[in-house]
């Protein structure tokens, strides 16, 4: 049994909280206790029925206004799968938590409303995924109860997101016409929509191919911890601890270490519960090298004929996520990897409008959940790949060294 | 497979507070979360010991089965632990004790814990607690921000991507650390069994003396009195949770073994808070306004 990471985005009131509440309802992954509370709850707010988004909203704010604020993540599991649901809000100024919960996302769920159609939202939501590098996008056209289980109009919507998702990255996009509140074509297949020849959304959660959208190709192993223990046992024991970013790395390797350009071979992999004969993503594990080097964490154990870039000069697209708009020559931490480093922005390329994809070259600044192509400049030395080929190792967060928030997410060009 | 993803994110959550923070501490309460969480961290360092000590936060209402495991646990791995006793901070006047029948020490220990983490120096609380357990948690990060009264602000957590984790505090501030966040309840007990991992006793079906309120079975204990009219009897039940005997509710099962347990929750049709604990039981936003004050 696998895990599959997906989140889910919509915009409000497109009926988010209740698909997912029907998704684990009608898998039978609520619980007694857990609907009686939200049957209370219902009625105490004078809903006419059960309403199933109050399994997910959790804040007291959230309960009273009706939204959702934060990134809520839920679990559930079927024979075939363990399930990890990062439930993303949809307000415009939430995209940072949008960004959060693709980050770790196998596969997104955009909800589209089939009564009002594409809306900006939508649009903005289909690039998040797409600049995130979700591999897999599911659009589920909400609310067909509504426009009579109409095929034109799934088909209309269909159309219009297609145009948008063929200028982006997001190659397997699959379009399913639902009713959370009904539970159409959630759980169970509908019998209001003959037409559709597809399967229900749950059943495309279970099947959807994941084992090969990992890098198994480019060996990297950030040096995250060098586990070097103090006593008489263990005087010679010097293990380099990290999760495999990239590639299979197997005892024997030979393997480069970057700064030093200096080659040795893996002496042993230890894993959890003792050596392992190969190391893959997302294994945590301890190296030992048959040479002693200098290695320290923020280093990159690779290949000595497939090597990530190192450079202090990154070109990036960055997420905003601070109230505080990001200027040109601010200076900012760096994290990347187990690397954290000073960086200074040199140069706002443009501004992305995230709903036309237009370049606005003009701007100067980056306001909160804005997107912008920089140029940064790192004080160390980055080993990195472009994100479009591995998502740990072209991934970074910026914080604000005086207030020590996250304030932007970036991906490496 | 998927025990062993859960399992390598959260040897990299460890091994991240390792590197990042200057002192850490592991919360052990006995519990099987805290169990798993003590078995993770001796995978996560070895063969070099645990690189921080434990700490107990101990209520004085904790069932002796418990403390007892505590205390052999510790012992065989020669770990340093550290009680911060609840009994302390109402005898010094920092906390008062709770009165009437539903009172409960709950509430109190977050101004115990939170005074032996200052005490400490601490500045970063392994806990074992999960997102699937209490939809306030379920909003939480992996590496949860404290300010200096370690109280939770839901609207202004830290956006957490990737497996990147900001650790920037400044003095005064902690962070608490979830390794087990993407764990669930059945997770927990399928570890347990894969790696043969004792627990207490309590977790297994025993005879015990309860009485039954609130919809909740209780054990007969020396710090609460049962309540006029409450009929004490005697039945076969275990425990899903551990904390205070005086809020924690036992259920009836026959489970014997831990691949009893593994089927047990596996069919479950209740949560595991909510067949057992009477603390979120104050209102729905229980434990929302507990974590706000600085609670796990």
């Amino acid at each position: 049994m696998d895990i599959l990471r997906f989140a889910t985005a919509g915009s409000v009131d497109d009926g988010k909280s209740t698909l997912i509440g029907r998704l684990l309802y009608d898998s039978k992954s609520t619980f007694t206790d857990q609907l009686a509370a939200v049957e209370r709850a219902s009625r105490d707010r004078g809903d006419e029925y059960t309403n199933l988004a109050l399994l997910t909203d959790g804040l007291r704010a959230e309960r009273e206004q009706g939204i959702t604020i934060d990134v809520a993540y839920g679990y559930f599991a079927t024979p075939k799968r363990k399930f990890i649901i990062a439930d993303t809000p949809g307000h415009a100024q939430y995209t940072r938590n949008m960004v959060t919960g693709a980050s770790t996302a196998d596969l997104a769920i955009i909800l589209v409303d089939a009564t009002k159609g594409l809306v900006e939202q939508s649009r903005r939501h289909a690039f998040l995924v797409s600049l995130l590098g979700v591999p897999h996008l599911m659009v589920c056209v909400n609310k067909m109860d509504l426009v009579g289980y109409d095929e034109a109009v799934f088909e209309r919507i269909r159309h219009e997101f297609t145009a948008f998702t063929t200028k982006l990255s997001t190659r397997d996009v699959t379009f399913v016409p639902i009713s959370a509140l009904r539970g159409d074509n959630v759980v169970n297949r509908s019998y209001d929509m003959g037409w559709y020849g597809g399967s229900p959304l749950l059943h495309h959660l279970e099947n959807v191919h994941i084992a090969s959208d990992r890098n198994l190709v480019d060996a990297r192993f950030p040096v995250q911890y060098v586990i070097r223990p103090q006593s008489h046992a263990y005087r010679d024991y010097r293990g380099y601890a990290g999760q495999v970013a990239g590639g299979v790395l197997r005892p024997g390797d030979e393997v480069m270490h970057l700064p030093s350009g200096l080659t040795t071979r893996i002496a042993a992999i230890d894993g959890p519960d003792g050596p392992v004969d190969e190391a893959a993503p997302p294994m945590s594990v301890v190296l030992r090298l048959t040479d002693e080097l200098d290695v320290s964490r923020g280093d990159m154990i690779c290949r000595a004929h497939n090597a990530p870039m190192a450079t202090q000069d990154l070109d990036a697209m960055v997420v905003w996520m601070a109230d505080r708009p990001l200027q040109t020559r601010s200076t900012l931490i760096l994290k990347h990897t187990t690397k954290s480093a000073r960086a200074m922005v040199r140069d706002l390329q443009y501004r992305l409008d995230v709903n036309t994809l237009h370049r606005d070259e003009s701007a100067d600044q980056l306001r909160c959940n804005e997107i912008g192509r920089l140029r940064l400049r790192v004080t160390q030395s980055i080993f990195c790949d472009p994100y479009s080929r591995n998502r740990l190792t072209g991934a970074f967060i910026l914080i604000d060294e005086a207030t020590n928030l996250t304030v932007g997410a970036g991906v490496i060009n | 497979m998927s025990i062993e993803v859960l399992e390598a994110e959260a040897i990299h959550i460890m091994r991240e507070v390792a590197a990042e923070f200057q002192r850490p501490v592991l919360l052990f309460s006995g519990g099987k979360d805290s169990i798993v969480l003590l078995r993770l961290a001796q995978k996560a360092f070895r063969p070099a010991p645990i690189p921080f000590p434990l700490m107990h936060v101990d209520t004085g209402h904790n069932f002796p089965e418990v403390l007892q495991y505590r205390d052999k646990r510790v012992a065989e791995l020669g770990l340093r632990l550290i009680v911060a006793s609840v009994q302390d901070s109402i005898d010094t006047g920092r906390v008062a004790e709770e009165t009437g029948p539903r009172a409960s020490r709950n509430r109190l220990q977050t101004t115990t814990l939170l005074d032996a983490i200052d005490k400490n120096g601490f500045d970063a609380a392994f806990g074992g607690a999960r997102r699937d357990e209490e939809k306030a948690r379920a909003k939480e990060r992996i590496f949860s921000f404290r300010d200096e009264f370690g109280q939770w602000d839901p609207k202004i957590q830290r956006p957490e991507l990737w497996n990147l984790f900001n650790a920037r505090i400044r003095n005064g501030e902690h962070i608490r650390v979830f390794p087990l966040s993407n764990w669930t309840e059945l997770d927990v007990w399928r570890y347990i069994d894969r790696d043969e991992i004792e627990v207490p006793s309590i977790y297994f079906a025993h005879r015990r003396r309860v009485f039954a309120r609130d919809g909740m079975l209780l054990a007969e204990n020396p710090y609460q009195p049962t309540g006029a009219g409450a009929e004490v009897y005697e039945a076969t039940v275990r425990y899903r949770t551990v904390g205070d005997m005086t809020c924690t509710g036992a259920v009836l099962s026959g489970a014997r073994t831990v691949t009893d347990i593994v089927k047990e929750v596996a069919s479950t049709r209740i949560t595991e808070r909510g067949a057992t604990r009477a603390d979120d039981r104050v209102s729905d936003a229980a434990m929302e306004d507990r974590k706000r004050e600085g609670y796990f």
